[in-house]
């Protein structure tokens, strides 16, 4: 009974700082936009926390977790509406003494709306309010938990020969958040004075030491986030999750911040931050199964991602004021990859199962992603007026001001 | 009487009130304004060069009587120059009357 309620303790600790996180997504997204956009910022991080985390508790768990049978193809399942604990859900028997239900539940919930914060990133500053609800309310409701479930859930990816391996959501919750973004940005179109004759135009963040702090708050929240997905507070297990998630963030920041250095003269906090974010989101499909030498390999590496994927995104006039499509979906989908390069289970058997499961969550986000925004963008529209961007999302969605003088 | 307008860098403001206190001007006002200017900053984010076009300057308004308006001058662009493009400007009018407040008075001996 000690072992199942300090099994618990630590995966509710951990349920505490992945909720913590969506601060720090918060801090780094206002503070790397600008003043008169803030509170439309903040709306849209709430409103994701608030109603994805009701969302989940509808449907989601139960379509991310249908308890697929040995018939079922394993693509789509759904254990019924809202949310009531299995008959053995407060016993050990549940998840071998890991958890109960109930932190099964709140754990996996505040997974899910990571999704569309991820998405609320790229959009800022021009995207429309309603649109930007209707999206989330769909992606987080219903794709991010069918995706989820092909491999977490069970489904299609776990039961292959060599099933698909993401340790804590490189590809489920990183990349199925920054597929949506790119498609997003794609539709939504850069922000006015972003891209001018054909060049690119800086647009500095209103508050550096504010992003600065949501990056070391979301640092935090990995040790919930990596540290959680162990699933149980197993002692060897979790340490050594912590030590890589950390070292491959520290790599990630350094190389990313070296790399700009050498590339643009110039010690960029923003870059070096992003770097961090790379090589935590580059680490978590594996970081149980690495040793810190390959946390080293793997955050390397995604950093200099960071740095290339950041002027990539650039040079194809796409606007992502906050780096999301290059720390979420570049690291990724290269995190995924790195589980059948580095660590325990390298191997070309896994790097293909890495392959096409990296493939098929690109298909299902990709299209209904943009089915969502091409629709909205025909119907309602999804960008702001030329007006209400140039003056504010704040003043004229809000009708308020951030910073009231 | 004369306005003696003074766009100066805001790194020698210190320096310009301190002389000006020096010579007897104690009384301006002052504020920070933005402007359009020659001067290049080279800034650089998220690999981006951009220059900031719009340059940060602080500006004093100074009405003094006429024996002053040599010596204010003077002082200021001796303490308020660098040598370096965006040092400022210095701009003079008349000024036809002016009033203390407290007490209604008028006249040139509202200045000291």
């Amino acid at each position: 009974m000690e072992i199942f309620t300090i099994n618990n303790v630590w995966m509710m600790i951990c349920t505490a700082l992945v909720f913590f996180m969506h601060l720090g997504f918060g801090f780094l997204e206002i503070g790397l936009t600008r003043k008169k956009n803030t509170i439309n910022i903040l709306f849209k991080n709430i409103f994701i926390i608030t109603v994805g985390l009701l969302l989940y508790s509808l449907a989601g768990f139960n379509l991310m977790y249908p308890d697929f049978n040995e018939t079922s193809l394993g693509f789509l399942g759904f254990a019924g509406w809202g949310i009531a604990p299995p008959e053995n859900g407060l016993t050990q028997s549940y998840a071998d003494a890991g958890y109960t239900w109930w932190t099964d539940f709140l754990f996996q919930g505040m997974f899910a709306a990571t999704a569309a914060t991820i998405v609320s990133g790229a959009v800022a500053e021009r995207i429309k309010i309603l649109p930007f609800m209707i999206f989330t309310i769909i992606y987080v409701g219903i794709v991010y938990p069918i995706a989820g479930s092909w491999d977490w859930g069970g489904g299609f990816l776990e039961q292959r020969e060599v099933p698909f391996y993401d340790f804590a959501g490189s590809t489920l919750v990183h990349s199925v958040g920054g597929w949506a973004a790119i498609v997003a940005v794609y539709l939504l179109g850069s922000r006015i004075g972003k891209f001018v004759n054909g060049k690119s135009r800086a647009i500095p963040g209103h508050n550096i030491p504010i992003a600065t702090a949501g990056v070391l708050i979301l640092w935090l929240g990995w040790f919930g986030f990596n540290g959680g997905s162990v699933l149980s507070a197993n002692p060897v297990t979790t340490s050594l999750v912590l030590v890589t998630t950390c070292i491959s963030a520290a790599t990630g920041g350094v190389t990313a911040a070296f790399i700009t250095f050498f590339k643009d003269k110039n010690l960029d906090l923003t870059m070096f931050l992003n770097g961090i974010l790379g090589g935590l989101v580059g680490i978590t499909a594996g970081a149980d199964v690495m040793s810190p030498m390959d946390a080293v390999l793997i955050g390397g590496i995604s950093g200099a991602i960071i740095v290339f994927a950041v002027s990539l995104i650039d040079k194809i006039c796409l606007d992502d004021p906050v780096g999301a499509i290059a720390v979420h979906l570049f690291c990724g989908v290269w995190g995924t990859l790195a589980v059948g390069i580095f660590g325990g289970l390298a191997g070309k058997d896994q790097l293909i199962t890495q392959l096409v499961g990296i493939v098929s969550y690109a298909i299902i986000c990709i299209s209904s992603s943009f089915i969502i925004f091409f629709v909205l963008k025909k119907t309602i529209g999804i960008r702001v007026s030329v007006k209400e961007e140039i003056e504010g999302l704040d003043l004229h969605e809000h009708g308020i001001n951030a910073y009231h003088e | 009487m004369k306005k003696i307008e003074a766009i100066i860098r805001k790194s020698k403001f210190q320096e310009v009130k301190t002389a000006l206190h020096d010579v007897g001007v104690n009384f301006f006002s002052y504020w920070d304004v933005t402007g359009l200017g020659n001067e290049q900053e080279g800034h650089v984010y998220r690999g981006i060069s951009y220059s900031t076009s719009s340059i940060q300057r602080r500006y004093l308004s100074i009405v003094v009587n006429d024996n002053f308006e040599k010596i204010t001058i003077s002082t200021i662009i001796k303490s308020g120059a660098t040598g370096d493009i965006g040092d400022g400007k210095i701009f003079v009018s008349d000024i036809n009357q002016s009033y203390r407040i407290r007490t209604g008075e008028k006249g040139g001996e509202t200045l000291n």
